[in-house]
Parts: structure tokens; sequence; C-alpha cells
């Protein structure tokens, strides 16, 4: 499917916010792809790293909107020792998550979590979790 | 060297086997710490965002308890909870503007500079204890067990807190020779179990769970050993729902690290909590008369 770019699908004021808020400069990604072999999830994510860091150069607003890429990254920090420019492209999915987390949007809901699920589950899985995905 | 040990949340309840297991082993090593008398949960995971600096304090402030009982290292077991007090700590070291914001937020607290040094137990015992000195105290060696090392993310990754290279780390199959396991070298020893999107998305973390089991299984592994109760429940409490969701998927006895090494050291078994292990891992002990029937 070809990109539309245009003053009407890209916002300056998208791709500064990510990079207010995650601190990195995605300006300095060439596209190598290298994120997108480190990483442990391609098989769940519709929009692999090394695209999501194109779209957010752009400040693609649809594109980025329909990536479940930050919602699956694990942060398991794969992409960032490998990436030759020194990103640090987990902060660059931490911001995508903050600015919906910062409206108040959940990306799940702890009061949805089973009762076993609670008794079983790991005080660190629920504490990283609700960290990364709820407000 | 004075060291502090900070035990984080899991380890009083679900990964207690960690815990007991670590402590045993290093009072046969002759290695004294005492935990924190005050401590609080870390975080688990390590703010990512530059503009977020509340979610720091947590880990500072359990730093600087341990900075007020006098101790000049504080000693994790919890990889992630290693991760987060060491980036906290880099931060408070490295970075004065931030330093001085949050110095100036905790004014109920001494400032604090990153002046205590974070380490995990097991580049603790590579570092200050050395391998050959282990290799000494080894009394039950682990025969027959042919372990593969996991590491998971948090104690390689970023390079900064890194307690081996990122992506050729040698410390756990060193640790396993010296206690007399075979090493099983599997290219997924570095590769992320899915760790909290076991919340957001099971699914994808339990295929990614069972790829890295089925990955130490084809390489002739009979064990697995861990250190991070969140891998630990990824994959190993997991491992019934691998069975049944895919085809040919077989259990695989999951340990802590420590377990291993309070075993070898000659630990008595109950002290070791295996009861929180599954009921193969017990059974791999017993064929190989490591722990009594």
């Amino acid at each position: 499917m070809p990109l539309k770019i245009s003053p009407r699908t890209v916002s300056e004021q998208l791709r500064k916010k990510i990079v207010e808020i995650s601190g990195e400069d995605i300006g300095k990604c060439y596209q190598c792809g290298t994120c997108s072999g480190s990483c442990p999830m391609t098989d769940h994510i519709n929009v692999f790293p090394r695209k999501l860091m194109a779209l957010a150069q752009l400040g693609h607003v649809e594109s980025l909107a329909e990536a479940n890429t930050p919602w699956v990254c694990a942060s398991c920090h794969a992409c960032m020792v490998r990436c030759p420019r020194g990103i640090d492209i987990p902060k660059v999915m931490e911001a995508f998550r903050l600015l919906q987390l910062r409206q108040n949007v959940n990306q799940i809901e702890p009061s949805n979590l089973q009762p076993e699920e609670i008794v079983n589950l790991p005080q660190i899985a629920m504490v990283s979790g609700f960290r990364k995905l709820t407000s | 060297m004075k060291i502090a040990y900070y035990p984080g949340c899991t380890l009083k309840t679900k990964a207690r086997n960690l815990e007991t297991s670590a402590l045993e082993a290093l009072k046969v090593l002759g290695i004294e710490c005492e935990e924190l008398p005050r401590w609080n949960c870390c975080g688990a995971v390590y703010s990512l965002a530059d503009d977020d600096l509340i979610h720091i304090v947590a880990p500072v402030r359990d730093l600087v308890r341990a900075k007020e009982t006098g101790a000049d290292t504080v000693l994790t077991l919890c990889s992630m909870c290693y991760n987060t007090l060491a980036r906290a700590n880099d931060l408070m070291k490295n970075d004065e503007e931030k330093r001085n914001t949050i110095n100036a937020f905790m004014d109920e607290e001494p400032d604090y500079f990153g002046d205590v040094k974070v380490v995990h137990i097991l580049d603790y015992i590579r570092d200050e204890y050395g391998f050959d000195k282990l290799a000494e105290k080894v009394t039950k060696p682990l025969n027959g067990i042919k372990v593969a090392p996991y590491y998971g993310c948090t104690l390689l990754r970023p390079r900064e807190v890194a307690v081996d290279k990122s992506d050729q780390p040698e410390l756990f199959q060193k640790l396993m020779t010296t206690l007399g396991a075979e090493v099983v070298d599997f290219p997924s020893k570095t590769t992320c179990c899915g760790t909290y999107q076991v919340l957001g998305n099971p699914e994808a973390a339990l295929d990614i769970s069972h790829g890295i089991l089925s990955d130490a299984t084809k390489h002739g592994a009979n064990a697995m050993a861990l250190v991070c109760p969140l891998c630990d429940y990824n994959l190993g409490k997991r491992q019934d729902e691998m069975v049944t969701k895919f085809e040919g998927a077989t259990e695989l006895p999951i340990y802590y690290v420590t377990q291993l090494l309070a075993v070898a050291l000659g630990v008595d078994p109950s002290a070791c909590d295996f009861e929180l292990n599954r009921e193969s891992s017990v059974k791999l002990l017993k064929e190989h008369n490591l722990i009594s029937a």
C-alpha cells in the first residue's frame, strides 16, 4: 500500500512530541533494519521497528495509530544494543505508549484480571505490566 | 566491604525459592550480607521516558536506605530489580540535572549521588569471590544435568548495566561448568521471554517462550537455569499451556541458578523451597541423586 505523505497525513507536532518524550534523535535512523532483525516479537506486530522509525520520522499520524508495535514490545532492548546508530529504540516505543496512556486510555484493564491470575502471577509481572500498559 | 541485601517483592512470596537458595549458598561461601531493614518495590521496570522522573524515586529511595546502613554495595537476586536499581543508580551518578531534580523532590531524604554499587549475586560471585575458589566449595557436582543457561534481558541489556557481554555472555556457562553440570549452549539464551506481555499479549509471550524452550531442548538440554521470577513464570509455570497448545511440546525442568548453586554446595534441599518448582525439576534432581527421594 503506498503511503500518502502530505500536510494532511503527517504531523510535525507528533514527531516533536515523540522526540521530546523519548529524548532520542529519531532522525539518526538510516533504516538498516537491524532492529527488526533483532525483535523477538515480529510474529505478533503489524509494523516492524524499522518501519515504525520511518513513520516516526515523518510523524505519519494514521499509520502510527494503527501500529500495535509499542503495545507488543516487551522492552527487551535487543534492538537497542545492536542499533548501529546508537538509538535507544525502547525509549521511542515508550514515547508512543505514553502518548496514549497520558490521555488516560489504558491498554489493559487491571480489573479484568481473573482471581486465579492474580494468585499465580509474580508481583513483578503485574507491577511491570501495569507500569507499561496502564495510565 | 559491607553488603546490603535488597530482596524485592516477588522473592518474599512466589519466588521464595530464589531467595532462600541464594541466602543459603551465600552462607556456605561465607559472604555476609544483611537485608535492608526498610525497603520498597523498585518499580520492576526502569522508566524509559526522558520526562518521567517520578518513577525513578522508588529505586533511589531503596539506594538511600542502603547507604543509611553504611553499606557500600547493594546485592540483588532478581534480575529485574537489579536492572532497575542499577539504572537508577547510574542516572544519579551521571546526570547532574536529573539528580538535582530528584534530590530536591525527595527533600525528606539525604541527597544521593549514586555512590553505592549495585551488584547481582552472580557477577558478585564471579568478580569478588571467584570461580576457582567456588570450585573448591562444590561438594555435590551436578553430574548428569545438561543445563541450558538462560540469561533473559535485564542482566545483559542495556550495556551500561550488563553483568557480561550483551551478545555473547559467558557468566552462566562458566558458573554451571564450575558446579559440575554439562552446559548446553543454545542461540536463544539471551532472547526475551515476553516478560510483562504475559498481561498484554499472553499468546505472544507463550509463543516466544515456547521457542526458547524448544531451542534448548533441541540442543540437548535436560534442564534450564535462570534467575528472574518473571522468566520463571513464562518459561516454567506456563509449560502446561505450551504442552496443550503446541504439538510435540515437552516439559523442561526449570531451576533458579541459585538453587543449583545451593545443591552443588551441599545445602540441605529442604532449605531451597523446591516445592515452588515444577515436579519435573524435583524429579530430575532425585534421578541424579542430587537431592534425596
